[in-house]
């Protein structure tokens, strides 16, 4: 017996309805197809509901309600629209249990990061917007005695979000806050991997938001994302991936001549400097911990800690006591509290892995340990589990330079400040990096010397929001989790008022 | 002699590509990078990707029955670190990947990846490849 029972089981905190249609103008509407397509948890790899297959008439559908809301909803106060962000937020704070459930068995992850990380964060994303729009202000400038440049914050209109599998509600809500918090109305669609989680949730707070506000349109990419994306219809596109379909988006939006925000990815560093070792104290008891966070949320996390740079007076040391922190990951069915590591949210995720374990090995990279699929017999033995892997080799090798989006981390050996930081930059992406040090100094340097958006130092993966998170290079455009975030979401209206009641004199 | 192929297709991908293009006309493949459903091997109408000066073309795929090849396209920087393996287009169960063509049909494109061998990479290792300028 898990400690919650499996969502549609007797005594389970949720039940998911059979089927899902989509989300339009404040109710369900069936797909323009009649089709619906099959989805999967990966706990058991077994079909738990099936979902409106979407496609560009859905999309239009769903614009039309998004255009027929925004005017109202654009005109609403910042105060009305930060009550109703706050009343979302008691509202999940209150089935937190269930949404946290809900999640995990859509996406396979341990319900104790659902539980205590994903839906509590989401929850906060909802609560720092509100209070962001609320203290928002335009501005006043006095050009010269008689000219004043007015600047007033307008909402943008109808914006298209594309969400991505592994943190279905967390990113979605990443997304959706600012731009509802800014007076916009959205029509967003989920990843196919993971698309009612998101629906479960709009079920609990649907009463909150006028119809039209938030549309969600479900579908496989090519018929619903594709739609959404070229739409001349939609005023702004966010989206989180990879860097092919960025292109492609950006490739359409700028057929469009509107802005994009991208999230595509990294293949992040965490770098351990040699003085981490100094003392076998709480300090590198948190160093050790802060190495195993690539097994967090199963590695399926753009910012996974995926290349481990460990320095070599301490390497290993180092590696034998992480080595043994890694063994300890107790994987199992994700729907206990005590479950570390769960399900990877795919079976194609699956055999991306498990692909990239193969080329590893073939490259010549040592597996220290893991290196396989974990078969967790029972009623798990259908699901899609990779035992926590961990790789030693050097950076030119291809584990090392893509994100393989699993518990996989391929550690190197560095000599010295330079040397790291040259490892550290030797990559395509610049979205996350780890630094551990207990040289404040040395920790300021390397900092500012990663060329990444988020560098953690002394910490990993730790998203609170007002800490502004979004990439450098290849790992995409804006910034997401801070208030800055709002000018994503809006436009600037300038009102130049001359109050001089005199000609200049040219005619 | 001739060079080596650096991208080849197992059988079963042949096949699906053949059902995709009677679907949708002639095809094209451009390799993701990056987070989600990156490092998958993106499957597109011939042309609704654009590729420039920013992309390498590493093979071209002639498969039996098909009237076209299916150029397979890479952004350069991402083939500076891919450069020294052959792949091969092969085919999953699954779903998503962004907007690649395969998804309705519960299939998903997938690389897998091999070491040239040291008789193959000396022919490939200095010999250009062409960009889409």
């Amino acid at each position: 017996m898990t400690d919650f029972i499996a969502p549609g089981q007797p005594g389970s905190k949720v039940t998911y309805a059979s089927r899902y249609d989509h989300w339009i103008n404040g109710e369900y509407v069936k797909p323009d197809s009649g089709q619906y397509f099959e989805n999967v948890t990966p706990v058991t790899g077994k079909v738990f509901c099936e979902v409106a297959r979407g496609n560009a008439k859905d999309i239009d559908k769903a614009l039309d309600a998004a255009h027929a809301a925004a005017p109202a909803w654009g005109k609403t106060s910042a105060t009305e629209r930060a009550i109703i962000l706050n009343k979302i937020a008691d509202r999940m704070e209150a089935n937190v249990e269930a949404i946290a459930v809900a999640e995990t068995w859509e996406n396979g992850k341990p319900v104790r990061e659902a539980l205590y990380v994903d839906i509590p964060l989401a929850i906060d994303h909802f609560r720092y917007f509100a209070a962001a729009i609320r203290a928002q202000e335009g501005s006043a400038g006095e050009l010269d005695n008689d000219t004043v440049a007015y600047h007033f914050h307008e909402p943008l209109g109808v914006v298209g979000q594309i969400i991505p599998w592994n943190f279905p509600i967390l990113m979605a809500v990443w997304k959706l806050a600012p731009a509802i918090a800014a007076g916009n109305c959205v029509v967003l669609k989920p990843a196919e991997q993971t698309p009612v989680s998101i629906l479960f949730l709009m079920d609990i707070i649907k009463d909150l938001l006028p119809p039209g506000v938030v549309n969600i349109v479900n579908g496989f990419g090519v018929e619903a994302g594709k739609p959404l994306a070229s739409s001349p219809r939609i005023a702004k596109i966010a989206f989180t991936g990879e860097t092919t379909t960025g292109r492609l988006i950006m490739q359409y939006a700028s057929e469009n001549i509107i802005p994009v925000s991208l999230e595509l990815g990294g293949k992040s560093p965490n770098i351990f400097f040699n003085d981490v070792a100094a003392e076998n104290d709480a300090f590198y008891d948190k160093a050790l911990e802060g190495f195993t966070m690539f097994a967090v949320n199963q590695g399926e996390v753009c910012t996974c800690p995926s290349r481990g740079l460990v320095e070599a007076k301490i390497y290993d040391k180092f590696m034998g006591d992480v080595t043994a922190r890694t063994k300890a990951i107790k994987m199992g069915n994700p729907l206990d509290l005590s479950t570390m590591m769960g399900a990877q949210a795919s079976t194609d995720q699956l055999e991306k892995i498990l692909s990239y374990l193969d080329i590893g090995k073939k490259e010549g990279a040592k597996v220290i340990t893991g290196g396989e699929r974990a078969d967790l017999g029972g009623e798990l033995a259908g699901g899609y589990y990779v035992m926590p892997t961990i790789f030693e080799g050097n950076n030119k090798m291809r584990i090392f330079q893509e994100e393989i989006f699993g518990p996989v981390v391929s550690v190197t050996k560095f000599d010295g400040f330079d040397n790291a930081m040259e490892i550290a930059n030797d990559t395509l992406y610049g979205l996350g990096a780890g630094v551990w040090t207990r040289d404040m100094n040395t920790a300021y340097r390397a900092g500012r010397a990663i060329q990444a958006g988020r560098v953690w130092t002394n910490c990993y993966h730790a998203y609170p929001a007002g800490a502004a998170f979004g990439g450098y290079k290849a790992s995409g455009i804006g910034r997401e989790n801070h208030k800055m975030m709002l000018d994503h979401y809006q436009q600037t209206k300038n009102l130049l008022v001359s109050y001089s009641p005199n000609k200049l004199g040219f005619f | 002699m001739s060079l080596p192929s650096r991208v080849d297709y197992s059988p079963e991908a042949a096949e699906l590509l053949l059902k995709l293009t009677k679907i949708n006309g002639p095809l094209m493949f451009h390799q993701s990078g990056g987070c989600c459903d990156g490092s998958s091997p993106m499957c597109y109408l011939k042309g609704e990707f654009r590729v420039g000066g920013s992309d390498v073309l590493i093979g071209e795929l002639v498969i039996p029955r098909m009237n076209e090849p299916v150029e397979v396209w890479m952004s350069a920087t991402q083939f500076e670190y891919w450069k020294h393996t052959h792949l091969t287009i092969d085919v999953v169960d699954g779903r998503g990947g962004g907007f690649s063509l395969e998804s309705p049909e519960g299939k998903r494109f997938l690389i897998r990846s091999r070491l040239f061998s040291d008789v193959e990479w000396a022919l490939l290792e200095n010999s250009p490849v062409q960009t889409g300028a």
